[in-house]
């Protein structure tokens, strides 16, 4: 299997595992917890203190991977969920067409009018941010990009003959949504997965360092980049290893997407 | 050697491709092997063979071109003396399209929408230098009355989606001829039309040819067609030649097995009916038109009889697959009955019971899309069985296979893809897949349409044979007057969403005949030679008796 994949997917996978684990072993391989103040603030990488200390003199290495722990569940759970609906109503609105498919439509571009940003910001400031709200306000948000997409697939889809087939055949709506189309779908559904997941920890850390997502003594990359901004003026790199794991996830979770991508597509000799 | 004479000389063509099937070691396939020919100033050779034959890849060759991967390994391409395979890129790109001119089998797919016709049939000429844009343009007008193109002073003003099928093809020769080359390539240049419009383009093909003296490479898998235009005829088969001579002894006295067969192409005929039995399918006066309004069925009336098989003949753009549409329910009629063995059918989809769509099969032009990439040929063959009849687990899988051998697929399909398989095993499974629901009405919409003549053969004496088994009645909608002649009982031509001759084979298919139904049978080649300008001599002088009444 790994004898397949190509440089670019092997560095991406490295990646990903690396921080995954991280995420998933925190309290193992936490040297220190993570609210625990060991030290003086923004101290220097040490023997002690591998990435140093922040603000408060908590042990930085044990905050990122806790904050691992935080942004990947976020995340990914957002993602899941965003994934399910969109694809879920958009494949409804392309088979059953009709005022179904016009009311969603249109409900769709009413939120995707808003920025996804500001309409957060407004959602989350009235309602109490808890991890659920968190979630769900981020999975309806991203929903709509996946809404249309699949939409888009779906149409596309819905118009070959072996969809017609199943229709004169007397198939219910769910048996083509879930056996005729997606599928078909399955791959740029796929490719759509990551860079969204991508998205969603991005979208998490800017929410968290506005303020609004996790809240401490919980912990996430953006908060910690949120605390630590003012050490950038002294010097202090505590905020960029946040920041840095950030950009190394998003690229990570890109290169195995495609190389899995590459691997679906020619599975079965499908579509592309 | 002698070059007054010879124009191309192909000699020991081999071409490669590596092919990478999934999950093994990359493969390398002969796409050619061992191909030798000579053409002469002003002579046609015609390419004849099934798909994956080659044919094609030998002609991008004479461009000195290979396609997706084909890689050319051996034997040598003198074109006028030169051999274009060791010349160089500079050299290349001088013959292409001033030398040798190439047209492709979709012009819709082949000309850029975003310019106007006289911009790219002048395009060649003017690019090699070859002409001065004045001259071009005046050499295009004369080339496009040459080949009958309506209003050839300002036709060249038009763009390629203001003109019809055949008229894009006659555009494309137009283009190809503008340079003056001395050998053009049609790659399959009328599979794609209608008969009545192809009958056009040969006679335009076949005058520009004969006219300007180029010498041409016809490659096409329609034998009947390329009797008409080639001088010989070169019979491939898996990279290989299989035949190779000229015109009137391939036709008349082949040598080879093969050969043999694709001459009697065809040779099939079903019996007369003797008894008529109870009506199967009655259309009463069904009326149909989609959202914009325009009527596309017009008052059809027609019926099938058990056990029989109906033709619906007419060229694209007929009516004939709207017709079977508001058969099945796809699109509701607008008015009119639908009765099947003596119940009415609902005109929508949804209204109708599992019962009545069990009954009702359907089999699509193309085998391709009518099967989904990600089911295995046992769930797709498997699914009506679970569906109508709950059969599940082991007796679907005996009986899933049971259906493949019907189809003469044995049970080591099962477990394959679509993607796994030949056009004609697609289709086959999409007949098992109609068969497995046991219908009594099968609606075959261009069925054979999208298969090389041999394979089309089997496919219709499978579809005969089945019809002797089970009983089961066929609504066929073909362009093909070959396939109606082999295997309908009755016929319905259809024109412009009208019936315009409706009964039996045999009345329908002997004189008198009214207008649309004489232009139509008298466009399908036929497997001699000199048919082209009997037919074509034919119409002139009822053309000119035709004028003096006007």
């Amino acid at each position: 299997m790994l004898r397949h994949l190509s440089w670019t997917a092997r560095v991406g996978l490295v990646g990903v595992v690396t921080l995954a684990f991280g995420a998933v072993f925190a309290p193992w391989l936490a040297p220190y917890e993570q609210t625990q103040i060991v030290g003086e603030f923004w101290e220097p990488m040490s023997r002690a203190f591998w990435l140093g200390t922040d603000q408060l003199g908590r042990d930085l290495f044990s905050r990122m991977l806790y904050g691992a722990r935080n942004t990947f569940f976020v995340a990914g759970l957002a993602t899941l969920l965003s994934f399910s609906l969109g694809v879920f109503l958009g494949f409804s609105a392309a088979v059953l067409r009709g005022s179904l498919d016009q009311a969603l439509s249109r409900l769709n571009d009413l939120l995707m009018a808003i920025p996804t940003l500001i309409f957060a910001l407004v959602v989350l400031s009235v309602l109490p941010i808890t991890m659920i709200t968190l979630i769900l306000v981020m999975a309806i948000l991203s929903s709509t990009r996946v809404f249309r997409l699949a939409r888009a697939l779906a149409v596309d889809i819905s118009a070959l003959d072996f969809v017609e087939a199943a229709r004169l055949r007397g198939e219910k709506t769910l048996w083509i949504i879930f056996r005729e189309i997606l599928p078909n779908a399955l791959a740029p559904l796929f490719a759509e997965l990551g860079l969204r997941f991508s998205f969603a920890v991005l979208f998490l850390s800017s929410l968290s360092f506005l303020g609004l997502g996790i809240q401490p003594p919980e912990v996430d990359w953006g908060s910690i980049v949120k605390e630590n901004k003012d050490g950038i003026v002294y010097g202090v790199p505590a905020a960029f290893l946040p920041a840095g794991a950030i950009a190394v996830l998003t690229i990570s979770v890109n290169l195995v997407v495609d190389s899995i991508l590459k691997h679906t597509s020619s599975l079965k000799g499908g579509r592309g | 050697m002698n070059q007054n004479a010879q124009l191309l000389d192909v000699k020991k063509l081999r071409i490669e491709a590596t092919v990478y099937p999934p999950g093994e070691e990359p493969q390398k396939l002969l796409v050619v092997d061992d191909v030798s020919f000579q053409l002469n100033k002003g002579q046609v050779l015609g390419l004849i063979g099934e798909s994956g034959a080659g044919k094609s890849t030998i002609g991008l060759a004479a461009l000195a071109y290979g396609r997706g991967g084909c890689r050319i390994t051996g034997g040598e391409i003198w074109l006028s003396g030169r051999n274009i395979l060791t010349a160089g890129a500079a050299h290349t790109r001088k013959i292409r399209g001033g030398q040798v001119a190439y047209v492709a089998q979709c012009a819709a797919a082949a000309l850029n929408p975003a310019h106007r016709i006289l911009e790219q049939v002048i395009e060649p000429a003017v690019e090699h230098g070859l002409m001065s844009r004045a001259e071009a343009l005046i050499f295009a007008s004369s080339l496009f009355e040459k080949l009958g193109l309506p209003d050839p002073a300002s036709f060249g003003n038009r763009f390629p989606h203001q003109l019809s099928g055949g008229q894009l093809q006659r555009a494309m020769t137009a283009m190809a001829l503008c340079g003056k080359p001395a050998l053009i390539i049609f790659d399959e240049p009328t599979t794609s039309l209608d008969v009545t419009t192809q009958i056009d383009v040969l006679a335009a093909i076949r005058c520009a040819v004969r006219d300007t003296s180029t010498a041409a490479l016809y490659i096409t898998h329609d034998l009947a067609v390329v009797a008409q235009i080639a001088d010989d005829i070169m019979v491939l088969r898996n990279g290989k030649t299989i035949e190779y001579g000229c015109t009137n002894s391939i036709i008349n006295r082949p040598q080879q097995e093969y050969t043999q067969r694709l001459v009697n192409v065809r040779s099939i005929r079903k019996p007369e009916c003797a008894g008529q039995k109870d009506e199967a399918l009655r259309l009463q006066n069904i009326s149909a038109c989609y959202g914009n309004g325009v009527t596309v069925v017009d008052d059809v009336s027609v019926h099938v009889h058990r056990g029989q098989t109906l033709a619906i003949v007419g060229e694209s753009g007929s009516g004939k697959s709207t017709l079977a549409r508001t058969i099945t329910g796809l699109l509701p009629r607008r008015s009119g009955n639908t009765v099947f063995f003596g119940d009415k059918l609902p005109p929508k989809l949804k209204d109708r019971t599992t019962e009545q769509l069990r009954r009702l099969q359907m089999i699509y032009q193309m085998a391709d899309v009518a099967m989904n990439p990600r089911q295995t040929v046992g769930e797709i063959v498997g699914r009506p069985l679970e569906f109508y009849f709950g059969i599940t687990g082991k007796e679907r899988r005996a009986r899933t296979a049971a259906l493949l051998d019907q189809i003469e697929l044995g049970q080591c399909y099962l477990e394959r893809y679509p993607a796994e398989l030949s056009g004609g095993q697609k289709q086959r499974v999409c007949i098992a897949r109609a068969l497995a629901a046991e219908p009594d009405l099968i609606i075959c919409d261009e069925v054979t349409s999208a298969l090389d003549p041999l394979m089309a053969d089997g496919i219709l004496k499978l579809l005969m044979d089945i019809q002797q088994r089970t009983g089961v009645s066929y609504l066929f909608i073909t362009h093909d007057i070959g396939t109606v002649r082999a295997i309908a009982d009755s016929i319905a031509v259809m024109h412009r969403g009208k019936v315009v001759r409706f009964g039996q084979r045999a009345d329908v298919l002997s004189p008198p005949f009214d207008d649309y139904t004489d232009l139509l049978l008298s466009s399908v080649p036929e497997m001699r030679l000199g048919w082209l300008e009997s037919v074509l001599s034919k119409r002139e002088r009822k053309g000119h008796t035709d004028e003096p009444q006007h």
